[in-house]
């Protein structure tokens, strides 16, 4: 088997990347943080929530896990902020913020 | 044994498809590669091949679907001219960067314009940075054996391979030529066997994905490395395809070197011509050579350079034009490989045979001359030249 995409960094040579930059596993895209250049933050309010998972489709990554049939809270480390979820939202059930460090 | 037939270009290219059975073929048609699609799909209806021909609406599809075959697992190969290669521009460099070992017949023909149908390399030598192996052929005989060897070439280095012949000359010619037992070149080339396709079930994969600046150098000095890595397969391959037919392929070939005092290296069809004037010219007693390329890419630098300046000058024929105002591609590179040596010959370039303009036995007579003035008067004058044009200077 051959280097794995987990295993490659910014310190990894020529030689140790994968041939043709295949990737070989799947889903490594879990590994990344694409949420960092988000400048608005969804906030799911738990207890205003219905459970009704129209949020879920709608959002464009797959920021929104979902378990047993029910949504959790978001996956910021991939949301882009695009606020998608809160005007779909029938129920006001999700906050649209700015972004503070 | 050998089958005696004979056959044009197109036709060979076409039987050593049928012969090879590929499992893709995805390829749109233009002149003068047209006929290649064409005999082979008949093969394929006839079913004489069991290859999947999918008829698409342009070349930039028939290369997309080369690379989406290439990737999932598939051996695909292709066949295009001019236009049709510029307009696979952009999927060259994917398929090379993704590695992916796609062999394509390129039957040489004019980039417009103005519009011309007939051959010179200006189409192959514009794709020369795309990451391609290239291949050209002087002869019918040699496009056949070069389509056979490009599989295996490209499949052990992993990289997409352009095998080339002259539009109309070699393409559309009819010449004798030995062809190989179906068994024998099915032998020869094996089954692909990819280690990584994604069809893998057990292995998920994900090809040609973002490279982000931390990252995409390495990639690229990865590629740079197959080409050199492919030097060794080429000679590799020749030499398992010498055992099986005798027939002996290099680097490059030196036709009357050993002794000779002035040289010219040419690529493709046009060294038949060179050669029937070195013949001549031998019998008059001039001591001249010729040295025919047949790989383009990888560059064979070292070699090539040696043969070279065995000659105290050397003429370097390009059969297109780059507009840089120092010569032609084949000259820049020749040249430059020769910088090292301690004693180098006089290079120049003669840009000819563009749009199809025929080169003929006594431009080569003229170019030896040339040659021979340059060595006596110690002097190579202008380097950049053309030959076979009309000049109003010269009337």
């Amino acid at each position: 088997m051959k280097t794995k995409a987990s295993e490659l960094n910014e310190q990894s040579t020529w030689q140790e990347v994968t041939t043709g930059a295949e990737i070989y596993e799947p889903a490594t895209s879990l590994l990344v943080n694409t949420g960092e250049w988000r400048t608005m933050r969804p906030v799911f309010l738990k207890d205003k929530c219905k459970q009704c998972m129209l949020c879920v489709p709608f959002c464009p990554d797959s920021s929104i896990p979902v378990k047993d049939g029910k949504r959790e809270d978001f996956d910021l480390m991939h949301c882009k902020g695009c606020g998608i979820c809160a005007k779909v939202c029938p129920f006001d059930a999700i906050d649209f913020v700015e972004e503070v460090k | 044994m050998a089958i005696r037939d004979r056959l044009s270009g197109n036709e060979a290219v076409a039987i050593a498809m049928r012969q090879i059975e590929p499992d893709v073929m995805g390829a749109f048609p233009i002149t003068p590669s047209t006929e290649i699609p064409e005999y082979f799909s008949s093969f394929i209806a006839d079913g004489l091949a069991d290859t999947e021909f999918i008829a698409v609406e342009s070349e930039h599809s028939a290369m997309s679907t080369c690379m989406g075959a290439s990737a999932a697992g598939a051996r695909a190969v292709t066949a295009t001219s001019s236009a049709g290669l510029a307009y696979m521009w952009e999927l060259l460099y994917v398929v090379a960067s993704a590695r992916l070992p796609v062999t394509m017949a390129v039957v040489n023909r004019a980039l417009t314009g103005p519009i011309n149908i007939n051959n010179d390399h200006s189409d192959s030598m514009g794709a020369r940075d795309s990451g391609w192996l290239q291949i050209y052929a002087e002869t019918n005989q040699e496009v056949y054996d070069n389509f056979i060897q490009a599989i295996p070439i490209a499949e052990a280095a992993r990289l997409p391979i352009m095998v080339c012949q002259d539009g109309f000359i070699t393409s559309h010619g009819v010449s004798n030529i030995d062809l190989i037992e179906d068994e024998k070149v099915k032998g020869f080339v094996g089954e692909y066997r990819p280690e990584n396709y994604l069809l893998k079930h057990e292995n998920p994969l994900a090809v040609g994905p973002y490279g982000t600046s931390p990252y995409y150098m390495e990639f690229k000095r990865q590629q740079a490395q197959s080409m050199k890595d492919a030097m060794p397969i080429i000679m590799d391959v020749a030499e398992r395809f010498e055992r099986m037919t005798g027939r002996k392929y290099g680097f490059f070939e030196e036709y009357m070197m050993d002794d000779a005092e002035v040289a010219l290296v040419c690529i493709g069809s046009s060294a038949g011509t060179g050669k029937e004037a070195v013949d001549r010219l031998r019998a008059e007693g001039k001591k001249v050579g010729l040295i025919k390329l047949r790989v383009f890419r990888p560059f064979p630098r070292i070699p090539l350079a040696e043969a070279m300046c065995k000659v105290k000058a050397v003429a370097i024929m390009d059969k297109a034009e780059s507009f840089s105002n120092s010569g032609g591609p084949l000259f820049n590179e020749a040249r430059s490989s020769l910088y090292d040596l301690k004693d180098k010959p006089y290079a120049i370039n003669y840009i000819y045979g563009l749009g199809g303009r025929d080169i003929r036995v006594e431009d080569f007579y003229d170019i030896y001359q040339d040659l021979f003035v340059i060595i006596e008067h110690d002097d190579p004058g202008d380097v950049y030249r053309y030959i076979g044009v009309r000049d109003s200077r010269f009337r």
